[in-house]
């Protein structure tokens, strides 16, 4: 009970947001109109990408470290978590990119820096491939890994900032939430937000047990045979 | 020894292996003067964006040929004693160090052919020199760590070329950027924030590779 109650928390904030998202009620804005609902998912989505990748660049430096497989292991099914969750970030972008801005997929600093780092991260599961020997994977591909978060965080965060972006926050526009949720979206925000990347850390855990799994699994074939 | 006496030492020692082959010198500017021709064969005229592209792209992959061979040119052997008697921070830094200054003379050559073959006006000499020189240097040092990277994966061109292209787009926009104010001879004041962005990345990088080389050459 002690190690689940988060994972029952995650599972009633995400719950209630949906509920709520869906239900409650939202300002009446030109063009947004009901789309605003989408803030609930779309950006939350972003958050879990985010903390997940945090997580993996934390472990992959405790790798460098510690030389233990399990950071190892912690860092990649973070990352391979994090790119489910960018697949989604952009899917419901990209539908409320169609419906509000006409395009699913406008000329935007902020799509192309996120796709982007999408392709980084698929460079370090490929340069993971690459690698046959076990301890120089994992310790290349962490080094790779540290190497390209600065880089992630400058074309998500900084560079949609300098240049003119459709997204709120950057290019000049306003965040979203100074101008655009009223106090009754501003909790349910935030609800869905930390429910999504509670249950981003819980698919990322399961897939390192898996793992973990699998590895004893072949260890045992291994000194068997 | 100390740091900077360990550096100075390697970079001469680069230059001077450089300077007795001229492989590397030599065999880039016959691939960026080709490739020049190619654009201008194909092109013949262009408006200052494309030419703007063009020009960088020619760049970039002259530096990732010329500073893939970095970690490979010389034996594993050869490593294995400066890794004996040298602080691994001096070996990177001396091979950035290197790499820029190398692709300084590159890029500016390159500019040069450029600009005669494929004539273009531009508004801001100087500012277009300061983007051209900051380029080679961002491409050194972003190039440097991946391919002491990629060296250690055996099967080298592609995986240097996945591995560098995502990393160093956010450099490429700004200079693209920077250029195309020089191009346009806006006033120097509008390009302070792409300057300071460049300038910014490339601190971060060398600081990190900097932290992560001393993991990277230990086998």
């Amino acid at each position: 009970m002690r190690k689940t109650w988060w994972k029952i928390l995650a599972v009633i904030m995400v719950g209630s947001s949906v509920i709520a998202g869906l239900l409650g009620p939202v300002p009446e804005l030109p063009i947004l109109n009901e789309t605003i609902r989408n803030v609930y998912y779309h950006v939350p989505m972003w958050f879990a990408m985010i903390f997940l990748y945090l997580i993996s660049v934390i472990y992959s430096i405790k790798y460098l470290g510690s030389s233990d497989k399990k950071h190892d292991l912690i860092a990649v099914e973070a990352v391979n978590t994090g790119i489910l969750f960018c697949g989604l970030g952009l899917l419901t972008g990209m539908l409320w990119g169609y419906i509000t801005w006409g395009d699913p997929w406008p000329n935007d600093p902020k799509l192309n820096g996120s796709a982007i780092a999408t392709l980084m991260y698929l460079a370090y599961l490929v340069l993971r491939n690459a690698l046959e020997e076990e301890q120089k994977r994992a310790k290349i591909s962490a080094i790779y890994n540290i190497f390209a978060f600065p880089v992630m965080i400058v074309l998500i965060y900084i560079l949609p900032k300098l240049t003119d972006s459709l997204h709120p926050g950057s290019g000049g526009n306003s965040t979203i939430g100074s101008l655009d949720m009223d106090n009754y979206m501003r909790p349910v925000f935030y609800t869905a937000a930390i429910g999504w990347i509670l249950i981003g850390v819980w698919i990322g855990t399961m897939r390192y047990r898996i793992r973990l799994i699998e590895e004893q699994d072949d260890n045992f074939d291994n000194s068997a045979t | 020894m100390n740091f900077l006496e360990q550096v100075k030492i390697l970079v001469i020692k680069d230059i001077m292996l450089e300077w007795r082959s001229k492989a590397a010198f030599n065999s880039i500017l016959l691939y960026v003067v080709s490739t020049v021709f190619v654009c201008y064969q194909a092109f013949k005229t262009v408006d200052t964006l494309v030419w703007n592209a063009l020009f960088w792209i020619i760049l970039l992959f002259a530096s990732i040929t010329a500073i893939a061979r970095g970690f490979t040119q010389e034996t594993q052997h050869r490593y294995l004693y400066y890794y004996s008697i040298l602080n691994p921070r001096a070996l990177v830094i001396s091979k950035i160090v290197y790499n820029a200054l190398l692709m300084i003379l590159i890029s500016l050559t390159a500019f040069v052919v450029y600009g005669t073959i494929f004539r273009n006006p531009i508004g801001d000499l100087f500012l277009y020199f300061i983007a051209v020189s900051l380029g080679a240097i961002s491409f050194s040092s972003v190039f440097t760590m991946v391919s002491g990277i990629s060296a250690k994966t055996g099967s080298n061109s592609t995986i240097m070329a996945i591995l560098s292209f995502p990393v160093i787009i956010p450099l490429l926009i700004m200079l693209i950027k920077l250029s195309q104010h020089a191009i346009q001879g806006l006033e120097r004041a509008a390009s302070s924030s792409e300057l300071f962005v460049l300038i910014a990345i490339n601190v971060i990088t060398i600081a990190i590779s900097l932290l992560l080389f001393p993991y990277l050459w230990r086998d």
